[in-house]
């Protein structure tokens, strides 16, 4: 997978050896500042880790944002079994592509946040669970992991310090569902990736019913410049309560999509115009999904947002996962909420009545409209049935579904009404007797 | 146990246990909060959203099925807001449901109709088109109607906690999500049908109920399984005098919702065709069929004139047959015949347990004490094959209360999964193996220790003296086979025991020795088949044969009474446990009479009414409770349920016969001379894939 070209206005943190030469390679990493974080918080206490990594203000980067030194507090210091660091690496977000680059282009950052998170909270055992139409990235770590094996990052007594500790990766098996955490540990257990009642919370009861720390693969790539160069030098680069870098995936209609790696709290306008390249053709603006499919939607003049959880929030959206997909003035608003929607029917997991049948529905409501046999009153069905899907299935996966579908029937309504009145066959009309 | 929290819901202050779920303290307090996925004693879902409440001070509404209850927390079941999302829930749920409700086997007794009737969404706004599947057939029994599945995954849950089998899994996802078998296309599991019973929709349906009839069209009697020793109710469903349905479905009596292949299919031998409907009486050599009152003369004329002249009388009693039907039965032959040629196929040393126990008090385990005890020590048995109720409870006592189970058995059994610790030792040398168990096995706060018969005789005293020698509460169970084996030997059908454990001074032939005898001049055989392991030596003696079927025993009679079975009589039976409860009939089969009556009759025949007195089952069972020790129960205990036997209490003076205490060894899918006659049982593919039990 080529990289695409950088933008002067990244500021490479995650990212900085991408470019080099086997960049990929433990001899370039070592070379280039790796595994010395690590080394550096041997020095420290267990304390002094995770207060680094909430100083840097670092929130998880897999789309929810939670604080991740925050989470990493929460697993008990003592416990009767043994604890383990996850990898989510099930990036299947629609617009998302950051973690598979961080994979390929630097896997022995991805394994010193690790090692130091294990480090953190004592334990000896990760698993990195990659999706698996991601198949050529397994083999990709797995090479890494021997590397590092080998040089003696990984093991049963790591650089002679009688330090355990043991990576591995776990294919998943095409589920979107399992990038939610707790699918993703049912799937890892050798089980069918459905969601857990929570709590307990992964922290407390994850793998194995053991504390369990599971983050995003950029959330535990960040971890490595954080404990080298300080929690605050990270919090720095971004805004307050916004830590930090992020890996923007932008994508759609625009001249130069990519991911770049960016400070929170940069321009969306900005970062579609200057390091985008502008729209596509010249043409304008229509809307932007700011952070992967279950984003509401943002029409063009919501856009001149700061790209932090709290500014996107702000605005009723997402930062998300950080997959940006640029729509233009061409786009079919109706087609986009049907396109989306048909993911979120194939992906449900089945388990929760509302997300299972009222995906299902929506996706036949939304292809009805779309073919022009729809009725107005299918568009406030289509509305209905979202806001009393949401919030009331297992996982959010539903809310996923059902928030971004609000906003474009609420953001965009003309144009589904314009479907309708182009149509050149009258909508049935339906007796009830 | 911790102090009771206080909280509200719907306005009413209530108290619960810490740890109580909110849907559970509303059930105590008579406020329903719907579900569907949500089932006593089944692991969590919360995956049907049914039962969402509202929580003060939560933003979104919760699921009261996952939901613990918490001091001052303000629950409202009954807002606006909870009303739609149950009809929302509704509404999605009958996207895809057929709404085929006139032919569906579960119309009238759905959930889903039910909760919609109640909750709304009766109008869809649904126009689309709906998902199909055909509907498959996992085995004779079982048959998977997927659009009608509403997965809430009980049926999973109780093939794979419940019965410990996990047979049943889900396949695909989404909105085309299927409950799958777990050979593909078939199912090779215990085929209980606890997956139909727990089905709230017309989802999985019963091979031998679909489309039979409707439930309101049926009566419903509840009454005791008459194949193991179990002594599960089953509750009946019967339209014009035939049996229909078997099932548990308002989790009654000592089994609650569990029943197994046979409690739930095998009534189906009831209308056999082969089932016998007259009287018989062998003329030059060939059996015909005569009246009742000719057939009865004949026995009676026979029988006085055998008595006249001194000759000699065998008496072979059923493990099936009631209590007042054993005890009369044995009345009849020692002080009617003047006989103690009198005995039974005996299953388990229940009588040396009961001498071994001699003074002490509740050291029988009753069968709420496999769901309670904290610990077992199973000796001999596959109970998931032999034992299936009690099997059961013990996978829920693990499951609720981390029960610890230690196993000692000749083969690999279902308990060795949860198992402290599993042990193999060939049969009849089981014990061998206690004192490498005694360390754990005194670590335990209370035992259950339950043998069959590979314990039997002095070996019964060395596990009681194991027990006792542990320093903790011991309760015991002697396994036997039969649905009424244990009632058999309390009301004394054996020769050297009178009812109660009382020894018989003058012991008579046992059934080998009858069967072997050279002279014997009237054999009178009711609801057993002891020609089945040989035939009869003494060629000339007349046989008289109370059954249902030709069996190898009734193909020797003389003179053949067909008889009614236990659902179609009144009555008690005792089960493994020693516990009593009450048949009920049910049906009825032209041309034949319970057992009690035709022992009555041909009393009455031989001139002794008046020493038998009535053949009333009231009438005997007051007798019963008179008579034999442990049984002064009242009626109206019995009536209300299960009750245990008194303990004896008393030394019972006589060996008991290791020799003759054999068991049939019957897996699930065999059982007896009844068994042979379920159609149902004999359908099933692993009545084929395990021929021979072990």
């Amino acid at each position: 997978m080529p990289y695409n070209a950088p933008s002067p206005l990244e500021v490479k943190v995650l990212t900085r050896r991408f470019g080099l030469p086997n960049s990929h390679m433990i001899e370039t990493y070592l070379a280039n500042d790796g595994y010395k974080a690590f080394e550096k918080a041997l020095g420290m206490s267990q304390d002094d880790i995770i207060n680094e990594v909430k100083a840097s203000g670092l929130r998880g980067r897999g789309g929810a944002g939670f604080p991740t030194g925050m989470k990493w507090s929460f697993v008990p210091r003592q416990a009767p079994k043994p604890k383990y660091i996850v990898v989510n690496a099930d990036e299947s977000e629609p617009g998302t592509c950051k973690d598979r680059l961080l994979i390929e282009y630097d896997p022995h950052q991805l394994i010193e946040g690790c090692l130091i998170a294990g480090l953190a909270v004592g334990a000896q055992q990760g698993y990195i669970y990659i999706r698996g139409e991601y198949r050529y990235l397994i083999e990709h770590m797995d090479r890494a992991l021997e590397e590092a094996c080998a040089r003696g990052y990984l093991g049963d007594n790591i650089l002679g310090r009688g330090i355990k500790f043991h990576l591995a990766t776990h294919s998943g098996a095409g589920a979107y569902e399992c990038g939610e955490e707790s699918a993703l540990l049912e799937s890892l257990e050798g089980k069918r990736g459905n969601p857990r009642i929570r709590p307990p919370f992964p922290a407390v009861a994850g793998c194995y019913q053991s504390p369990t720390i599971l983050n995003n693969v950029e959330t535990f790539c960040a971890v490595p410049p954080i404990i080298l160069q300080g929690g605050a030098y990270f919090a720095g680069l971004g805004t307050p309560k916004n830590g930090g870098t992020r890996l923007f995936c932008l994508s759609g209609h625009v001249n130069k999509p990519g991911v770049y790696e960016l400070p929170m709290g940069f321009n969306l306008l900005r970062m579609i115009n200057e390091v985008g390249g502008g729209v596509r053709g010249g043409k304008k603006l229509k809307a932007v999904i700011p952070g992967g499919s279950s984003c509401p939607v943002l029409r063009a003049d919501e856009c001149d947002v700061a790209m932090d959880y709290d500014s996107v929030a702000a605005i009723k959206s997402m930062l998300g996962s950080g997959g940006v997909v640029v729509m233009d003035e061409d786009t079919d608003m109706v087609r986009a909420a049907l396109r989306i929607m048909r993911f979120y029917a194939h992906e449900s997991c089945g388990w929760c009545i509302p997300c299972r049948e009222g995906t299902t529905w929506l996706r036949k409501l939304l292809q009805r409209l779309d073919e022009g046999h729809g009725t107005s009153s299918d568009i406030d069905l289509v509305n209905d049935l979202s806001k009393n899907m949401l919030g009331r299935t297992f996982c959010p996966l539903g809310d996923a579904a059902a928030m971004p579908t609000i906003s474009f029937v609420e953001k965009f309504r003309d144009e589904f009404e314009a479907k309708i009145a182009k149509s050149a066959r009258p909508a049935e009309r339906l007796v009830t007797v | 146990m911790a102090d009771p929290v206080k909280f509200t819901i719907d306005g009413r202050e209530i108290e619960a246990p810490a740890g109580t779920l909110v849907i559970e303290a509303a059930k105590q307090n008579g406020i329903e909060i719907p579900s569907f996925c949500y089932y006593e004693g089944y692991s969590l879902q919360a995956a049907c959203r049914m039962c969402l409440v509202e929580v003060e001070k939560m933003p979104k509404m919760q699921v009261a099925c996952t939901l613990l209850v918490a001091p001052g927390m303000v629950v409202r079941t009954d807002t606006e807001q909870v009303r739609k999302a149950r009809k929302y829930t509704l509404e999605f749920l009958l996207t895809n449901h057929p709404l085929d409700c006139p032919v569906c086997d579960k119309g009238g007794e759905c959930e889903l109709q039910d909760m919609v009737f109640r909750y709304g969404a009766g109008e869809s706004r649904f126009t689309e088109n709906k998902v199909h599947v055909d509907e498959q057939q996992w085995s004779p029994v079982v048959f998977y109607d997927g659009p009608r599945c509403i997965l809430c995954f009980r049926c999973v849950r109780a093939c794979d906690e419940g019965m410990g089998v996990g047979a049943l899994g889900v396949v695909n996802r989404g909105v085309v999500s299927l409950i799958a078998p777990n050979h593909g296309d078939h199912l090779e599991c215990d085929e209980c049908g606890q997956c139909i019973d727990i089905c709230p929709v017309g989802a999985l349906t019963s091979g031998s109920y679909r489309y039979q009839t409707r439930p309101w069209e049926m009566e419903h009697v509840g009454t005791i399984c008459t194949h193991c020793s179990n002594g599960c109710k089953t509750t009946l469903g019967v339209r014009n005098e035939q049996i229909i349905r078997g099932n548990n479905r308002d989790r009654s009596g000592i089994n609650g919702e569990f029943l197994c292949v046979k409690g739930r299919y095998a009534f189906d031998f009831n209308d056999h065709p082969e089932r016998i409907q007259s009287p018989m009486i062998r003329v030059d050599g060939k059996l015909q069929e005569v009246s009742w009152s000719k057939a009865l003369e004949h026995v009676a004329t026979r029988f006085n004139a055998i008595k006249a002249r001194g000759g000699s009388f065998g008496v072979i009693g059923s493990n099936h047959t009631t209590n007042e039907e054993n005890y009369y039965l044995q009345k009849f032959a020692r002080q009617g015949l003047g006989t103690n040629n009198i005995d039974h196929h005996r299953t388990g040393d229940v009588s040396t347990l009961i001498d071994a126990l001699s003074g002490t008090n509740g050291a029988l385990a009753t069968s709420a004490d496999f769901y309670e005890r904290k610990a077992f020590l199973i000796i001999g048995a596959d109970l998931a094959v032999e034992q299936p109720f009690l099997s059961f409870q013990i996978r829920a006592n693990k499951r609720h209360h981390d029960a610890h189970v230690y196993v000692i058995t000749p083969h690999e059994v279902r308990e060795d999964t949860t198992a402290a610790k599993s042990i193999r030792r060939p049969k009849g040398t089981e014990l061998e193996a206690l004192e490498d168990l005694r360390a754990s096995l005194a670590a335990e706060s209370e035992l259950v220790i339950l043998f069959n018969d590979s314990v039997k005789g002095n070996a019964v005293h060395d596990l009681v003296q194991f027990g006792q020698s542990l320093g903790i509460p011991v309760r015991y169970c002697a396994l036997v086979d039969y649905s009424n084996s244990r009632g058999a030997i309390d009301m004394g059908l054996v020769p050297e025991l009178l009812p109660g454990y009382q020894a018989s001074n003058q012991p008579g032939m046992t059934v080998d020795e009858m069967r072997a005898a050279e002279h014997i001049d009237a054999l009178w055989v009711v609801g057993a088949n002891p020609l089945k392991d040989g035939p009869l030596n003494a060629r000339f003696a007349f046989v008289v044969v109370q059954d249902m079927f030709m069996t190898e025993t009734a193909g020797r009679a003389d003179v053949i009474l067909p008889a009614a079975n236990a659902y179609e009589k009144n009555g008690t039976v005792t089960n493994v446990c020693g516990e009593v409860q009450k048949l009920k009939r049910g049906a009825a089969t032209v041309g034949t009479k319970p057992d009690l009556e035709i022992i009555g009759l041909i009393a009455k025949e031989m001139g002794m009414a008046a020493l038998m007195g009535p053949w009333l089952p009231d009438a005997v069972y007051s007798e019963i409770r008179k008579n034999v020790k442990g049984y002064d129960i009242a009626p109206a205990a019995i009536a209300l349920g299960a009750r245990q036997t008194t303990p004896v209490n008393g030394r019972v003076g006589v060996e008991s016969r290791p020799d003759l205490i054999r068991s049939a060894k019957e897996n699930l899918f065999t059982s007896g001379t009844l068994g042979r006659y379920s159609k149902i049982l004999n359908s099933v593919l692993e009545k084929r894939l395990e021929p021979v039990a072990r």
